[in-house]
């Protein structure tokens, strides 16, 4: 389904599945998917509730591992490395592929901590590293004018857009390639959407980002890439701009044009 | 919904609310009435004479507290990294089913089940004796239920994102626990332990079997001695002193400092619970 000449010719393809197969217990939730995500581009993946696009996503940093009774079938290539291998490390694959999560949920801990926490549990103890790297990650994320006088306050004193951004910072503090990013403004006004999607933009040459959302403007707005998923199927992955304007499958064609889903 | 009927129905809340209030406040002022007069310095610093009839109670206050403190430093691991593993690590299973349902069942057996146990295992199969030991571990058996279930509920009611975040950034599921569940869980956690604690303080029936002496006016030298203990005291004063009488108000005054020791305790995790709240609000 996905031919070469579908990325330039200098990208590396950074996310590799080969018949990737998953299932909750004994119901199965991804059929075979075969496809290359490409590096330090924006990939969206949409399609109607319940398609897999969220279970996909979360299978590039394992975080199915943690829900009991999963099983996944198929190679998961990042980097060219299997990352189910049982010798690969989960906790060194987490510090490569960050993510950032539908309902922003910072630690009700001080906005410095939140960040911070990332490099101290990867054992960075140095105050001023430490300071430098919670500054770089929230000027990354467009949230440092915001709070640098109030560093010690509470995170939860935020506004939700704010809070998502300051995960999106905390992500960014323990140096991901990859950026997973489930909905991560479904849950925000027009106004703080705006701004993840800027910021988004801002991202996007230095990570290799790959975003879930159920709003298909967004994806047309945002991504370079967009990949549709149907009942736990791969229908069409290709260019955004070819996606939205002449779609091969029909299935696709439908969904885009809200004619289900 | 008729408001004469919601009106009714809030008045009768209201009343079996002040009810509750009435004889839980009659039976504090009783205490507080007819202990205090006999209530002074002597008496919670002096050793007992004539059978408990003259003189204080400070051994049977140590006791208590050594007791207590042995429970609390028993149980707490114990409970703590019981509920950490069920909630936490354990898969939902028919096994860890029935370890909850073991749990519920022994929080409802009778205390002096626990004080039989403890006399039939620690005082005589493991041959600690009749020791401070025996009954710190059997008190600890007791309220070990109590502490599990409430310390489980209070890591479940952690939101699941905390711990997805943790993860997410390369935390090992130890470190997501350490970092990110057991400190905004603690408050419950404390708050569920010091009700079982206080249970511990005033329970009679597991230390009558395993540590509780009638009568030892000195303070105990190591874990292997017999103690005096508060509830046990005033049960004997109650029921086996020859002049129960006489000693009526001593009776009082020893009910009034078991009391007070309860009331601080839950005070003290009072303050601890709005420590934790205020630093960790979610």
């Amino acid at each position: 389904m996905v031919e070469t000449s579908l990325f330039p010719a200098d990208t590396d393809h950074v996310i590799t599945t080969r018949q990737v197969n998953f299932f909750y217990g004994a119901v199965q939730a991804l059929f075979d998917i075969t496809m290359d995500i490409p590096g330090r581009r924006v990939t969206a993946f949409i399609g109607p509730s319940g398609c897999g696009k969220s279970t996909f996503l979360r299978i590039f940093n394992r975080m199915n591992d943690t829900i009991a009774g999963t099983r996944l079938e198929g190679e998961v290539l990042i980097n060219g490395e299997d990352i189910y291998q049982k010798s690969n490390n989960v906790v060194h694959l987490r510090r490569k592929v960050g993510m950032v999560f539908q309902k922003s949920n910072p630690f009700p801990k001080s906005i410095f901590d939140n960040v911070a926490y990332g490099p101290r549990i990867h054992g960075i103890k140095d105050k001023q590293q430490l300071a430098g790297i919670v500054e770089q990650s929230l000027m990354r994320s467009a949230l440092w004018d915001e709070v640098k006088d109030r560093l010690e306050t509470n995170a939860l004193g935020l506004s939700g857009g704010q809070q998502q951004r300051l995960c999106i910072a905390r992500a960014l503090a323990v140096g991901p390639e990859i950026l997973l990013m489930d909905e991560p403004a479904s849950a925000l006004d027009p106004k703080s959407t705006i701004r993840i999607e800027d910021l988004i933009g801002e991202l996007r040459n230095d990570y290799t980002i790959v975003i879930v959302t159920h709003n298909m403007q967004q994806a047309a707005r945002i991504s370079d890439y967009t990949a549709f998923f149907y009942e736990g199927r791969l229908v069409e992955f290709n260019a955004t701009k070819k996606i939205f304007t002449k779609p091969r499958e029909k299935q696709t064609e439908d969904y885009i044009t809200g004619r289900f889903g | 919904m008729s408001t004469g009927k919601e009106q009714v129905i809030y008045w009768l809340i209201r009343m079996v609310m002040y009810a509750i209030v009435m004889v839980i406040g009659y039976i504090i002022f009783d205490i507080v009435w007819h202990g205090l007069p006999a209530l002074s310095w002597d008496f919670i610093s002096q050793y007992p004479r004539k059978g408990g009839a003259e003189g204080g109670i400070l051994p049977a206050i140590v006791g208590t507290l050594s007791l207590l403190v042995g429970t609390i430093a028993v149980s707490l691991p114990l409970g703590i990294c019981s509920a950490i593993y069920l909630s936490e690590y354990a898969e939902q299973s028919r096994f860890t089913a029935m370890i909850r349902l073991a749990i519920i069942t022994l929080a409802g057996v009778p205390s002096i089940v626990y004080g039989l146990f403890g006399l039939g295992f620690f005082v005589l199969l493991l041959n600690f004796g009749t020791s401070i030991l025996a009954g710190c571990l059997t008190l600890a058996c007791m309220i070990l239920p109590t502490i599990i279930v409430s310390s489980e509920e209070a890591l479940r009611a952690v939101p699941s994102g905390y711990r997805d975040a943790s993860l997410a950034l390369g935390a090992t599921k130890w470190e997501t626990i350490r970092t990110n569940v057991l400190p905004y869980s603690l408050s419950g956690i404390i708050t569920g332990s010091i009700l079982g604690i206080g249970r511990a303080a005033g329970e009679t029936a597991p230390i009558l079997l395993t540590v509780a002496a009638f009568y030892l006016p000195r303070l105990p030298n190591s874990i292997f001695d017999q103690v005096m203990a508060l509830p046990y005291h005033l049960y004997i004063l109650a029921t086996q002193h020859p002049e129960a009488d006489k000693v009526l108000p001593l009776q009082y005054a020893t009910a009034l400092v078991l009391l007070l020791l309860v009331l601080g305790l839950s005070l003290g995790a009072i303050f601890i619970r709005i420590h934790f709240r205020k630093k960790y609000r979610w």
